[in-house]
């Protein structure tokens, strides 16, 4: 092997370099899927009655759904019996400050890049505030700023917490958005739901800083099932990011989260995500199955909701975050970049649903495709009789790395108002031999080429992220296509 | 400097440079002409290592250094520069980054310190100016919807900015009206120094007006036929080139 392609394979093996496992000692739910298995979490949660009733009722519909097989996926049948539904590290009662954690997972976290320690973060001048919730496998391990944040009337803790704190929030909104019967894998989560975060910011209050939830799967063979949900009351403001990794282990492991946000009148929620899960490995063996259900509800008139995701990881990415446009001139954005290397497959996009009048969205998509992965973007545009004056441009851009992958886009649009203005731009490219080599002759090497190149072709997308994190996925940009040009 | 022993090049296994031989001293400015199909583009690419150029025989001696088999990112960071014919579109990078990016991947390939932030600003701007770069041109996406005469003023620029040993300028004047090229022509002349050589290749005499060479060599069939001093530039201008190669045959 030459000394280039032998460089060029260590980079590619050292990629995902969150592929670590932490050595905790966990307790488990029994394995598989039951009605107690629903009863040990619900307990283990010391849960009230109505939510227990919620989530039997939603396993009940569940075991009589069908999975959606409507997306450009393939993969074997997942057999639900296999997987662990609870899984949490063993820690002593009662609420979690920073001492009580077991250091093993602080040591967890610091390995990951995740800053718990409020001092440490306030010591960086330069850097701004960025409040944490560390959900590890079932649990949220600790939340910081949170007394801080309370100051200002903003609620940020797990959505287990939530629910003994907050019943009366939780319960008017939980699946008021996403309800328990939108589809095979909510109805799922609904079910087994364990961690989370949630976000309640009340009426006029811009949030003082970024909040985050940092979602780790650690145990093997266990499922995670995240549910967040965010509340911006009138005329309020918050910015939220989400990042996840885990273990790099051979055989696959399921996510599957809902993400509900209610946006009321004049207010304006920034969601971003850097979803980075493990994607398996060059020959496509392991990697997280994402299954995702994101929605937002702009129930507020002048409400505002933008998605950014930039979505790396994962071996199967199936993930629509949505907008429901229901209140007056209430605006949904979309950006994303999705990047399929190796085997991944992505399937990824969002809808909107413009309800009200003078609604409008925007929706930025890019995918790169490298290896032999497949990427598709799905989106639904859909106008509603009602919704005079709205208005909707979307475009869809990928970008071809090598003649094994493919890039499809599949847009629907459904107007049922004449008066409603759609655009649609569609554009596909490759990275050329010319530009790679228009790059070596400057002295830039071929994985620092193409990383530019593709930062590039994603920058409409980079530049909408909080800037805490926009340099972080650049980087991240660049890792994942690494070996993608040999 | 560069000295290019019997080099013989294969493209999709066709033989295109049939054993070239070439010396080009420190400071010197030599000139490459010759009809199409010649080997010039060839001759540029094979300089730089563009991949697919397969070298079947000979040498390429940079300083004393075999370069024959170097990536090309190896070549730009020992001071092989080539400003291309046709320049690149790189969208959404600015031309501001694309420059960091390239000074910052060379110094670290030859083991220096990269540049912070302030000295690389203040460098950029000083070499922009000299070529009448304006600061928008810096944050515009590079070479994206460029005029011909931005382009070429770009690959200056960069030229300026990575301070070569060796710079190989491939058709400089294509797709230039003559007041570009004028200007084109005094950045590159203004980069002329003792201890940096240019490579000129062209087809047309015009360019050799602007870039005075100190000696111009005619390819012909994959090698060298004839060299001499610029007065041979007005030789081919008045006779052709099938006068001036039959001649040397």
């Amino acid at each position: 092997m030459s000394e280039e392609a032998a460089a060029l394979q260590e980079l590619t093996e050292q990629k995902y370099k969150y592929g670590f496992v932490s050595d905790i000692e966990s307790e488990f739910a029994p394995k598989g899927l039951n009605e107690d298995v629903i009863r040990f979490i619900s307990a283990k949660k010391n849960e009230p009655d109505w939510l227990l009733d919620y989530r039997l009722s939603a396993y009940r519909r569940w075991v009589n759904m069908e999975e959606p097989k409507w997306a450009k996926l393939h993969y074997p049948k997942i057999d639900f019996q296999d997987a662990y539904y609870y899984a949490a590290p063993k820690a002593k009662e009662g609420p979690h400050t920073l001492e009580d954690v077991d250091p093993e997972l602080l040591r967890t976290y610091e390995k990951l890049g995740i800053p718990l320690h409020e001092q440490e973060i306030l010591a960086g001048v330069e850097q701004r505030k960025v409040a944490v919730d560390a959900v590890f496998d079932s649990v949220s391990v600790v939340t910081t700023f949170k007394d801080e944040l309370a100051k200002v009337g903003v609620i940020f803790c797990p959505i287990s917490e939530a629910v003994k704190t907050h019943p009366e929030l939780v319960k008017k909104y939980l699946g008021s958005v996403v309800p328990d019967t939108d589809n095979f894998y909510a109805t799922l989560n609904a079910a087994v739901f364990s961690e989370g975060s949630f976000v309640y910011i009340p009426p006029g209050v811009r949030c003082p800083m970024e909040l985050s939830t940092y979602f780790r799967i650690n145990a093997a063979k266990s499922g995670q099932f995240e549910r967040t949900l965010i509340i911006a009351d009138a005329g309020s403001y918050v910015s939220y990011l989400e990042g996840c990794t885990a273990p790099q282990r051979d055989e696959n492991q399921l996510h599957a989260a809902v993400v509900e946000l209610v946006a009321l009148d004049d207010a304006e929620i920034k969601y971003s995500t850097v979803q980075n899960w493990f994607p398996g490995d060059e020959n496509g063996k392991g990697g997280i199955y994402n299954f995702v259900t994101k929605r937002a509800d702009c129930r507020g008139k002048n409400s505002k909701v933008s998605w950014t995701q930039v979505e790396t990881g994962s071996a199967i990415t199936w993930k629509y975050p949505s907008c429901i446009l229901r209140g007056e001139n209430a605006v949904g954005e979309f950006y994303s970049i999705a990047i399929a290397n190796n085997f991944q497959q992505a399937d990824t996009g969002t809808k909107m649903i413009h309800l009200g009048k003078n609604t409008s969205s925007r929706i930025i998509s890019k995918g790169i495709s490298a290896g032999k992965a497949q990427n598709t973007y799905r989106g639904l545009v859909s106008i509603h009789q009602k919704a005079d004056g709205a208005r909707n441009f979307t475009q869809c851009d990928s970008l071809l790395i090598g003649d094994q992958c493919g890039a499809h886009t599949v847009p629907y649009i459904q107007s049922k108002n004449p008066k409603a203005i759609l655009e649609h731009e569609a554009t596909t490219s490759k990275i050329s031999d010319d530009q790679l080599f228009y790059c070596l002759s400057r002295g830039i090497p071929t994985e620092e080429a193409v990383s530019l190149i593709v930062n590039g072709f994603c920058r409409e997308v980079l530049q909408q992220l909080p800037m805490e994190f926009a340099v972080e996925a650049q980087k991240l940009v660049g890792l994942s296509l690494e070996g993608s040009v040999g | 400097m560069l000295e290019i022993k019997d080099l013989h090049v294969n493209v999709h296994g066709k033989e295109i440079l049939k054993g070239l031989n070439l010396k080009v001293p420190p400071g010197e400015v030599h000139a490459i002409m010759g009809p199409n199909g010649a080997g010039k583009s060839t001759t540029s690419y094979t300089l730089a290592g563009r991949a697919g150029y397969e070298v079947t025989k000979g040498e390429i001696d940079f300083f004393g250094e075999d370069v024959t088999a170097l990536a090309p990112e190896e070549r730009a960071a020992r001071g092989i520069f080539l400003a291309f014919q046709y320049p690149l579109e790189i969208p959404g990078v600015s031309t501001m980054n694309f420059l960091k990016t390239a000074m910052n991947s060379q110094a670290k390939l030859r083991g220096e310190r990269e540049l912070n932030a302030a000295e690389f600003l203040r460098a950029v701007r000083s070499a922009a100016k000299e070529l009448n770069i304006s600061e928008d041109m810096l944050k515009r996406p590079l070479n994206v919807g460029f005029s011909g005469g931005e382009k070429k003023r770009n690959e200056t620029l960069q030229m300026a900015l990575l301070k070569p040993k060796l710079a190989i300028l491939d058709e400089m004047d294509s797709g230039l009206d003559i007041d570009a090229l004028k200007l084109v022509a005094e950045g590159v002349n203004k980069l002329r120094a003792p201890d940096r050589s240019f490579l000129v290749i062209t087809h047309y005499q015009r360019l050799l007006d602007y870039i005075v060479p100190d000696v111009i060599h005619i390819l012909a069939g994959g090698k060298i036929v004839l060299s001499g001093d610029k007065s041979l530039a007005l030789q081919l201008e008045q006779n052709g080139y099938d006068a001036v190669i039959a001649k040397a045959a």
